[in-house]
């Protein structure tokens, strides 16, 4: 069975380490905040300027001065800074976060990721994306393995515009866990019940498959 | 010295068309909604402002582009706005798209007196055509330049009439690096205080940075997305 997004989340989560910083981007990579496992303890950063994310707040708690990058009402756990925009890619780009967990369209064998803009449709800007993947030491992909059509995201080349050059070296689906080098997505782990013919079937970039591929642990 | 002045009215006096302002917030939070209003209200044209975003349809730079005062739109990320959209696709609209943390330090670097910098933001994108491109150990990076800003119009929690400024929660955003960018910096804030009660230790912007300084009434904070946990 392929995964759902929860699960997708619930995997990534089982890479944070005690004592992380770690940027959560919009969409799956959110969820992951829900599965972070027992005696970890994480910081989250979000790029507006804060670091130690907590909980969406209660209703009595709402304030209009404290948001995450998505926009959306948040609140700050014991030991949360905060700073300004400048200060928060400094964070970023000087390459402090631990982990950086986003979503994407496409994503090469090279490493490229495209996940901003599709020609001809209404263009909203990259945001933080760019920096973040080009200065990032450690990035993992959430993204389903094909897009609704069935086409593989996972690509030999991209085909949208480049949001970052070979910057990516993991890729986390609802199909498989994947470690991109040497020009190849090599297959490190399928989800429970996936067999490595349909990942194969499904991804159209290059594919290295080792001869035992295990199941994801949950 | 004084630096305060009556009103937001008061603050944007001078503001003429085709100026280039910066305008302070991330999203909705944040924003300089006094002086927002006094700009439409103005009614000046041919603006180019530099914001991380544009508003939303109804309120923030949202109302300005509604009355077609705005000529370009220097953000990272301009989000959901119809009418946005449709002078953009008109032709009505120029929007100069930029990486969040590169626009954040070309503010920074415009306010502290570096022309240009090196960064590793959209290398091998569109946003590195037409731009000077270096190795440094290995790894290839962009030259971005600083920005030239007629006016800088941030919005702070507290000031003192020196125009030192305190910031609450993530309201501080790209408001703190304008606050410094500007040729004229004009601080709307919501309480101005006794000069000595601020603790030097906590302000966030010195006053040399501020020239103008109003405290902005009936501030709305519309949120963008109200998300609450039971």
């Amino acid at each position: 069975m392929a995964l759902d997004k929860n699960q997708i989340a619930r995997r990534i989560a089982q890479e944070l380490r005690d004592g992380y910083y770690v940027n959560l981007g919009i969409g799956i990579p959110t969820l992951v905040a829900n599965y972070i496992p027992e005696g970890v303890n994480v910081f989250l950063q979000s790029e507006n300027g804060l670091l130690g994310m907590g909980a969406f707040p209660t209703e009595e708690n709402v304030d209009a001065d404290l948001i995450n990058a998505g926009k959306q009402t948040v609140t700050m756990i014991p030991g949360a800074a905060l700073f300004d925009s400048a200060e928060s890619f400094a964070m970023i780009r000087g390459g402090h976060i631990d982990l950086t967990v986003l979503g994407a369209m496409e994503v090469s064998q090279d490493g490229d990721i495209a996940n901003w803009k599709i020609p001809n449709k209404m263009v909203k800007g990259m945001g933080g994306a760019m920096d973040l993947v080009a200065s990032a030491r450690n990035i993992v992909v959430a993204m389903m393995h094909t897009d609704p059509k069935g086409n593989s995201k996972l690509l030999p080349k991209c085909q949208l515009p480049l949001t970052g050059m070979a910057c990516i070296k993991r890729v986390m689906t609802d199909l498989a866990f994947l470690e991109i080098k040497d020009g190849a997505f090599h297959l490190l782990e399928r989800a429970p019940g996936v067999s490595v013919e349909e990942i194969q079937a499904k991804t159209a970039g290059k594919l290295v498959i080792p001869e035992f591929v295990p199941e994801m642990q949950f | 010295m004084n630096k305060i002045v009556a009103n937001a009215t008061e603050a944007v006096r001078d503001i003429q068309d085709n100026a280039t302002i910066m305008l302070g917030g991330f999203g909705l939070c944040g924003i300089p909604e006094n002086s927002i209003t006094a700009l439409v209200a103005k009614g000046v044209k041919g603006l180019t402002c530099i914001s991380n975003n544009a508003g939303v349809e109804d309120f923030g730079i949202g109302l300005m582009l509604k009355q077609r005062q705005v000529k370009k739109m220097i953000s990272s990320y301009v989000g959901e706005n119809a009418e946005f959209e449709r002078q953009l696709l008109s032709g009505e609209l120029e929007v100069d798209l930029i990486p969040q943390g590169t626009l954040a330090e070309r503010i920074r670097a415009t306010g502290a007196g570096i022309p240009a910098f090196f960064t590793p933001a959209g290398y091998g994108t569109e946003v590195a055509n037409g731009k000077e491109v270096r190795e440094f150990n290995g790894k290839m990076y962009l030259l971005e330049h600083a920005f030239q800003s007629d006016f800088a119009i941030v919005k702070a929690w507290k000031a003192d009439r020196y125009g030192n400024l305190m910031f609450k929660g993530t309201a501080r955003n790209f408001n703190a690096m304008m606050a410094k960018a500007g040729k004229i910096t004009i601080a709307e804030v919501e309480e101005i205080v006794e000069v000595g009660t601020l603790d030097p230790n906590h302000i966030h912007v010195a006053g040399v940075y501020v020239h103008r300084l109003f405290q902005g009434q009936n501030y709305e904070k519309r949120i963008e997305q109200r998300t609450v946990s039971k």
